[in-house]
């Protein structure tokens, strides 16, 4: 046993110094397979910190949104359809909400104004998220204008600003009474945005969907399920951005790969034909070569999965923002809460550091099993 | 055993405490966000939202569970995306799976 893990010392020892040789190689091969995997990590922790968080947070989501949609896009939904809603069994209650998109020319960011139902603002004051207060530099007490449907300018005094914890939920949202909504979006006429439905067994959730479908057949549901099951699908790799970027990662990666697997340079046939001649088995070549390929890719594996750590939770995931931001002034500055999903860690593992020890051992294992005189001379 | 084979293993050690301190670091601050998070989803039953704020530069991407048919031909049909976000955050399932079963 001691024996073994002297045989294994001096073969590491041997294989660092066989590293340090070519060091500009080395570090070169170790910094490109660190950003190689601190990349796919960055993508799988900020994915599977938002998924985890839109489960936890969603959960409490309206169980049933009903939109009404003309010529293919949303409409406002008359407040009449509630009847029809309230009608079915098993409905508790359907009410209509009022939000809409605004545009603030002082900063060129976009609002979301809601009028919540519970706790409404007064008349003349608003309530704002984080991301508007520090878009205007505003707090408690300051004034908002806001430009009204008929044209003048609506000042509302802000009234409070939301936690910054729910930066991740509010950022960008402005709550109003339903007087201001009426007077910057003009008066509802008995038109709401859409519509929202509890229903008393949520099991009964697609059957009254279905009802509703076909008493209203100019309105689509999105249900609570159907709501989380976005953030499941969120950072799609289908998407444009993540596909390039995958793309580049795996197509270095396979390069890489198929630079170790693809055969040795002249010095390594060299170096294990001499090996080979001053009595090293085989099995000593490919435990030299293991611990190479173990070391590299060992390293830059912990390497990038700290440093994507560090980028995505410390950082908020700053190299996404960009993308995220697109042309918008208002950009939630979200800290993510650190839900690893150790499955995920442990195939990146098996994506990264298998193929790659692997590569690095058959070429050996292919020159170690040839005559050592052939492999110096380069046969 | 040799100074660069302990400067390895050094090296080797400091990487997986590292490792170490980030399960640590997460698992406090999961810890510690528990009062947050369920502020947050109070926020989200009191004010009835279907969505994160993740993004604030287009109707789809801000409320992206509510994203629409014609989605990336917000203008006329054929009209490109041109809102950077939409081409990071995917479409929602259900309005995928809403033109029919493929295959």
């Amino acid at each position: 046993m001691a024996s073994g893990i002297e045989r294994q010392k001096n073969v590491l020892d041997f294989t660092l110094s066989s590293l340090l040789r070519r060091k500009g190689k080395n570090l070169a091969l170790l910094a490109v397979y660190t950003l190689l995997v601190f990349l796919m990590a960055s993508v799988m922790l900020a994915t599977s910190a938002i998924r985890k968080e839109a489960s936890l947070v969603l959960k409490e989501a309206p169980e049933m949104v009903v939109q009404r949609t003309v010529a293919g896009r949303q409409d406002p939904i008359p407040l009449a359809y509630l009847e029809k809603i309230r009608d079915i069994a098993g409905v508790i209650s359907s009410d209509g909400r009022y939000w809409g998109y605004y545009y603030d020319p002082v900063v060129g960011a976009n609002y979301t104004l809601l009028v919540p139902r519970d706790e409404m603002p007064e008349p003349g004051t608003i309530i704002i998220g984080p991301g508007i207060a520090a878009a205007r530099l505003a707090m408690a007490g300051d004034t908002l204008e806001f430009k009204t449907q008929l044209g003048g300018i609506l000042e509302l005094v802000v009234d409070g600003v939301l936690a910054r914890d729910s930066e991740l939920v509010a950022s960008d949202l402005v709550l109003v009474s339903a007087s201001d909504f009426q007077a910057i979006f003009g008066p509802s006429n008995g038109l709401a945005t859409d519509l929202v439905v509890r229903v008393a067994n949520p099991r009964e959730l697609s059957t009254i969907a279905e009802k509703i479908a076909a008493r209203l057949p100019d309105t689509r549901i999105i249900l609570r399920e159907e709501m989380l099951r976005t953030y499941d699908a969120v950072f799609s790799w289908r998407g444009g951005i993540l596909a390039l970027l995958l793309f580049g990662v795996v197509l270095a990666f396979v390069i890489i790969s198929w630079d170790k697997a693809s055969g040795l340079s002249q010095e390594e046939r060299r170096e294990i034909g001499i090996l080979k001649a001053v009595g090293w088995e085989t099995s000593d070549v490919i435990l030299m070569k293991f611990w190479e390929g173990a070391v590299v890719s060992v390293s830059a594996f912990l390497l990038g999965v700290v440093l994507a750590y560090i980028h995505v939770f410390f950082f908020s995931a700053r190299l996404f923002a960009p993308v995220l931001k697109g042309w918008a002034v208002l950009y939630p500055q979200f800290r993510l809460v650190p839900f690893i999903d150790a499955s995920q860690l442990t195939a990146l593992f098996f994506l990264t550091v298998v193929p790659y020890a692997v590569a690095t051992i058959i070429p050996s294992w292919r020159a170690s099993v040839t005559d050592p005189d052939a492999v110096m001379k380069g046969l | 055993m040799t100074k660069r084979t302990r400067v390895f293993g050094l090296f080797g050690l400091v990487l997986l405490a590292l490792l170490g301190v980030m399960a640590a670091h997460a698992a406090l601050a999961r810890r510690a966000s528990g009062p947050a998070l369920r502020e947050r989803a109070l926020l989200v039953r009191r004010l009835e939202l279907t969505d994160l704020c993740l993004s604030t530069e287009a109707n789809y991407t801000r409320h992206l569970s509510l994203a629409d048919f014609h989605t990336a031909f917000q203008d006329h049909p054929l009209a490109l995306e041109h809102f950077p976000s939409g081409s990071l955050l995917g479409p929602p399932p259900h309005l995928r799976r809403s033109h029919g079963q493929r295959d």
